[in-house]
């Protein structure tokens, strides 16, 4: 039905042929359908949002010219790297390469994205390659704010790694886990809000603590964080209770809220040592997750506001700086959702279906958003919060549904918590199918 | 196929309020939300279970149970709360018109068999065609293993009502076969594939 709606479209009006006429000098390979031109639609970044956009909108419409650019030939999820760095899993099984969106039509190609201009509506990469499009999506996920704290870097990241962006910082982090002696002490700087995943901080120093407790019992896990609350909290210090003594003299974790001085100004990656505003600390493993913000390519496509983010319209996801280019994920501004790869998953969605139909010229639907972020704590324990969206369009907002969504509840029996990890890794099973399969 | 009357007011629940002024998202849009843990078009790969298939009065009233709470669940109380009777038969319609995948996962043949023949005495009846079809029950072949067994210790621990014949019928079964029956069961329904 969407195909034969566009192409009348196309037929039937002027406005057509100078979107075809741009189409034709991008994308000289004769079509699915060998005669008329197609609609081209070209996605920035390769991680969860890009990959998911990109496969949906072969999904949703066939007929369109779908390509996606993305520097690496293989992406490392965030998701389940906190089980890479415990030692829980292997880094193989959080990699994933790109055949599955080639199966689905998407053309790949591993370049790395320099330019967008909005006005002439071109990609230029790095191997000096220009991408015509008729619809850009930019899913370039978070950069770090290098010189938020001081003294920490690209360089000093190979000492202090943040493992925020999965693949050798992981497998970094993990080394410096299995050399550090027993009696050690690792240290997580957590970022203040917004940024990558919520409860993320939390679930590693969990992981860690597990590893530690099993393999280093005499070393501590050190939380310094900015902020004095953080996501799923209550039910973190309750399973870091359970299994870790929190709260004990002999608590395998500690955390160090903004108000307790936690909050660490600068480092010193040849001492190991980090720097509060009254207090300074000495570990062994250093995690420093640093201030985020979007990735690269969102400041030099100027696709990013005083805010820091990218304004969006909810529905569809296109910028409200430049029209005809979409941000999603990470880098854009939908809160209320978290910056999560459930997400990014879901708004890529809403996304690929708003431009298939603004491509056909048809009003998009309304969109549906949800989200659920599970984390595991210890082996059969795992947690979750969850929330189903809507659109208030006036707002232009994101809104949870009153009376739906919320965390696992305070009193879960074990045999809740031990399913909610088995549910935590059949929805990394299926999510990561479903963006790359 | 026996189209009853919920069935038909499901099929036309497409159409029946993109009319109003209040949002109504596409059956399509509200069911790609369910991927991440259920699978794309609701094909699982893991243990969250697979949706494609189920008979869309299943599919409401399952819903329908984690709403009011008598049926127990992790997240899934939580979440159906979130959508109106219209978007959950549209969701209905979507899932029941999908092709089901079942789940690649081990299994023993030798408990398979056993399985299949217990499905035939105790199950067929209404979990049709090996498990496959069901108007009015779950579907079960091709559901992941680990589902199928938190399933069955919910029947067990009243956190799932059971309909009076299925319970019937398992109690059956549990007294001759004990708890490998149950396994057998299982790997029966793993089995294919």
């Amino acid at each position: 039905m969407s195909k034969l709606n566009r192409r009348d479209f196309l037929k039937l009006t002027g406005v057509g042929t100078l979107a075809a006429a741009g189409t034709l000098a991008g994308c000289a390979g004769p079509g699915a359908n060998g005669s008329a031109a197609r609609a081209k639609v070209v996605v920035v970044g390769g991680g969860p949002g890009g990959a998911t956009a990109a496969k949906y909108l072969r999904m949703v419409d066939p007929t369109i010219d779908v390509t996606l650019i993305e520097a690496n030939p293989q992406y490392h999820t965030c998701f389940m790297s906190n089980e890479v760095i415990a030692g829980e899993r292997s880094l193989d099984s959080i990699a994933f390469g790109y055949d599955g969106l080639k199966k689905h039509g998407v053309k790949v190609v591993h370049d790395y994205v320099t330019a967008i201009d909005a006005g002439a509506r071109t990609i230029t990469t790095k191997g000096g390659n220009t991408f015509h499009y008729d619809r850009a999506i930019v899913s370039p996920g978070v950069d770090f704010q290098w010189d938020a704290i001081e003294g920490y870097s690209e360089a000093a990241a190979e000492r202090m790694p943040h493992a925020w962006k999965a693949g050798p910082q992981t497998a970094l982090l993990r080394r410096q886990l299995e050399a550090m002696p027993n009696g050690g002490t690792v240290a997580i700087v957590a970022p203040p809000n917004p940024y990558r995943c919520p409860p993320g901080p939390y679930e590693r120093a969990s992981l860690i603590a597990q590893y530690l407790k099993h393999h280093k019992p005499r070393s501590k896990v050190l939380v310094l964080d900015p902020k004095d609350k953080f996501s799923k909290q209550g039910l973190f210090t309750a399973g870091w209770k359970n299994r870790y003594g929190y709260g004990t003299g002999n608590s395998l974790i500690e955390w160090v809220s903004g108000a307790q001085g936690g909050k660490i100004e600068s480092v010193d990656p040849a001492n190991m040592t980090l720097q509060a505003a009254v207090e300074s600390f000495k570990a062994d493993v250093v995690n420093v997750i640093p201030p985020q913000k979007p990735g690269k390519i969102a400041f030099a496509a100027g696709l990013v506001n005083e805010k820091g983010w990218c304004p969006v319209d909810k529905k569809t996801f296109e910028s409200q700086i430049h029209p005809l280019i979409h941000v999603l994920g990470d880098a854009s501004d939908a809160t209320a959702m978290p910056k999560s790869g459930y997400s990014a998953n879901v708004q890529a969605k809403v996304c690929a279906m708003a431009v298939a139909d603004l491509l056909g010229d048809r009003t998009p639907g309304d969109p549906s958003y949800m989200n659920t972020c599970y984390s595991i704590v210890g082996h059969d324990y795992g947690i979750s919060v969850s929330v189903v969206y809507s659109l208030d369009e006036t707002a232009n907002s994101i809104v949870g549904v009153k009376g739906a969504g919320g965390l696992t509840p305070a009193d879960a029996s074990p045999e809740f918590l031990k399913r909610e990890m088995h549910y935590a890794h059949g929805w990394f099973a299926n999510i990561t199918n479903d963006m790359f399969g | 196929m026996n189209i009853t009357p919920i069935k038909r007011l499901l099929l036309a629940g497409g159409l029946a309020f993109s009319a109003t002024t209040l949002a109504a998202p596409s059956a399509e849009m509200l069911a790609n939300t369910c991927a991440a843990c259920h699978g794309t078009n609701g094909n699982s790969v893991a243990a969250t279970p697979s949706l494609a298939g189920t008979s869309a009065d299943y599919f409401v009233e399952t819903m329908q149970a984690f709403k009011d709470g008598t049926r127990k669940a992790t997240v899934m109380d939580r979440i159906a709360k979130g959508y109106t009777d219209e978007e959950l038969a549209a969701m209905a319609g979507y899932f029941a018109a999908q092709k089901p995948v079942p789940m690649q996962q081990a299994y023993t043949p030798v408990k398979a068999n056993l399985g299949k023949q217990l499905h035939q005495d105790y199950c067929e009846k209404c979990h049709e065609e090996g498990g496959r079809a069901a108007e009015d029950a779950a579907p079960l072949a091709g559901q992941s293993m680990l589902y199928l067994s938190y399933s069955m210790e919910d029947f067990h621990a009243g956190h799932r009502e059971a309909p009076k014949k299925m319970a019937r019928r398992v109690r059956e079964m549990f007294e001759s076969h004990g708890q490998a029956g149950i396994e057998a069961l299982m790997h029966y329904y793993a089995a294919q594939q």
